[in-house]
């Protein structure tokens, strides 16, 4: 599903984001990547998404092989996968439903089809109430759901989130964390990179963990060991 | 409705000074480029009425043997340039004087001797009809023995063309000026536009929207705004003709192809100038 093999990447202006990392991430596989902020978590996202270059190595996802994808191929790749961020990345002057809908007019989705897969995702998110409501009228749980259901509304095999809990208090973060654990049940790969042991530690899923762009510890290859990271 | 032709028609509500202003920009440039265009194709139906009354006249040398004449008139006859050579004689010339100039009927009948020349009349092919052609059949025909003189209406065939010529390069000169800056505001707005939009635009690239479908909505917009600015141009010229009509001369106004021709050009300022721009600009958001 998403293969990591040897993959270098460089910063711009010299030095190394990531280095010699390999992983392999099943279909259907929950993963936790871990490690301090600027240690490579959301470069590795990105690399899967095709938001930055390869330096070295191979990156495979879903079929594609991500290095050597050519431009007008990466939106191929990214309708395979749902993406999730820290700050939502909602349109403020639409409502939800359209917000879900943007995902499916802008990928060329038929559009008689498109109420209905909008109804459909909005209520496994448990927001089909607040279809009609702004993003500037949810709460920031609310708004993750919205945002999560438009990563959802494409039927993606992964689901990537980037800190999706990050900016919410504890009892949505639960909400979200839960509605990953119920989206991952239902046979959607998901990658959540965080930094939120407390939400690590909670269940039984594979961890990932990277320091200073290399990757130190995965849970399916390493011992297992009692505290999951060094804070 | 389409999405793309929304998103389109949406820039304008967005925008409406900025769109305003390229419409305008677009028109102005392209309103130059027709009062000159007018100016040039009155001019061209301008020299071509003179241009079909253009005649060459060879006048003889008197005592010319009919002879010589005959094969002579052969030979321009023969020439690539030439519709038709007539033999005008020393009395039909006087005959069709009499006819024509009557107020000096009583002069012309009084003479005793002939002073009219005889002549050979050429007109050329419609094709041939400009100061180049005629200068140099001009020549040929100065190069028989008994042709004494030879006129035409050398300077107004070429001072008309130079006119038209002029028309011509000052209207495609100003224009193309004009039709710079109208590329430099269209991309102006297509880059606010972007700018605007970048944050839509970059969750479009996160869900997978292609890259022509986010361009594609800018490059329409570009192209509504030219073929606007196209249609007013037409419209000013329209007005400009009628105004010409009404106070100075007859004139003609642009056939409908070339009406067309001007809204199509404005439709390519506009479309080129937004692609110039957005591929540009949507590499950096």
């Amino acid at each position: 599903m998403i293969k990591f093999t040897n993959v270098f990447k460089a910063f711009p202006k010299g030095g190394l984001a990531l280095k010699d990392v390999s992983f392999h991430i099943a279909k259907g596989e929950f993963v936790f990547l871990t490690g301090h902020s600027g240690a490579g978590k959301s470069t590795v996202l990105k690399l899967v998404y095709a938001d930055e270059p390869v330096t070295s190595g191979e990156v495979r996802v879903s079929g594609f092989n991500v290095a050597e994808l050519r431009p007008r191929d990466v939106p191929m790749l990214r309708r395979r996968l749902g993406i999730v961020f820290q700050d939502f990345r909602l349109l403020e002057d639409r409502t939800a439903e359209e917000n879900v809908a943007f995902a499916l007019e802008v990928t060329g989705a038929r559009r008689s089809s498109i109420p209905a897969r909008v109804m459909r995702v909005l209520t496994q998110v448990g927001l089909a109430a607040k279809a009609q409501a702004y993003p500037r009228e949810l709460s920031g749980g609310e708004q993750q759901r919205v945002a999560i259901a438009r990563a959802l509304v494409n039927e993606p095999s992964v689901l990537l989130a980037d800190e999706p809990t990050g900016n919410l208090d504890e009892r949505a973060t639960r909400g979200v964390f839960q509605l990953l654990r119920d989206i991952n049940a239902s046979g959607t790969a998901v990658v959540m990179a965080t930094h939120d042991l407390d939400l690590v530690r909670q269940a039984p899923y594979r961890v990932i963990e990277l320091q200073e762009g290399a990757l130190v510890y995965d849970s399916a290859v390493d011992e297992p060991r009692d505290q999951a990271a060094t804070p | 409705m389409n999405l793309t032709i929304r998103e389109a028609l949406l820039a304008f509500r967005r925008a409406p000074l900025l769109s305003a202003l390229s419409v305008t920009t677009i028109a102005f440039s392209l309103f130059v480029v027709g009062l000159f265009g007018l100016v040039a194709v009155n001019l061209q139906d301008a020299l071509r009425g003179v241009a079909e009354r253009v005649e060459i006249v060879a006048y003889l040398l008197p005592g010319t043997p009919i002879e010589s004449i005959t094969l002579a008139e052969k030979d321009i006859e023969a020439f690539p340039e030439v519709h038709s050579a007539v033999y005008v004689s020393e009395d039909s010339a006087l005959a069709r004087a009499r006819a024509e100039l009557v107020e000096f009927r009583d002069v012309l009948q009084e003479l005793e001797r002939n002073p009219l020349p005889a002549s050979i009349e050429v007109k050329l092919k419609p094709r041939f009809r400009d100061a180049e052609h005629v200068n140099d059949v001009a020549d040929r025909l100065r190069g028989f023995g008994f042709v004494d003189d030879v006129r035409f209406g050398r300077d107004w065939v070429e001072k008309l063309d130079r006119l038209r010529q002029v028309a011509a390069a000052v209207g495609l000169v100003v224009g193309a000026a004009f039709a710079v800056v109208a590329i430099i505001i269209i991309g102006t707005t297509i880059r606010m536009a972007v700018l605007q939009r970048s944050r839509e635009i970059a969750i479009m690239r996160l869900v997978g929207a292609t890259n022509g479908f986010i361009r594609r909505p800018f490059l329409l917009q570009g192209a509504i705004k030219g073929m606007l600015g196209g249609l007013v141009a037409v419209g000013l010229s329209y007005g400009a003709y009628t105004l010409i009509n009404r106070w100075l001369i007859q004139a003609a106004f642009f056939s409908n192809v070339q009406a067309l021709a001007i809204v199509g050009f404005g439709t390519l300022i506009g479309f080129f100038g937004s692609a110039a721009s957005v591929g540009r600009h949507l590499r950096r958001v």
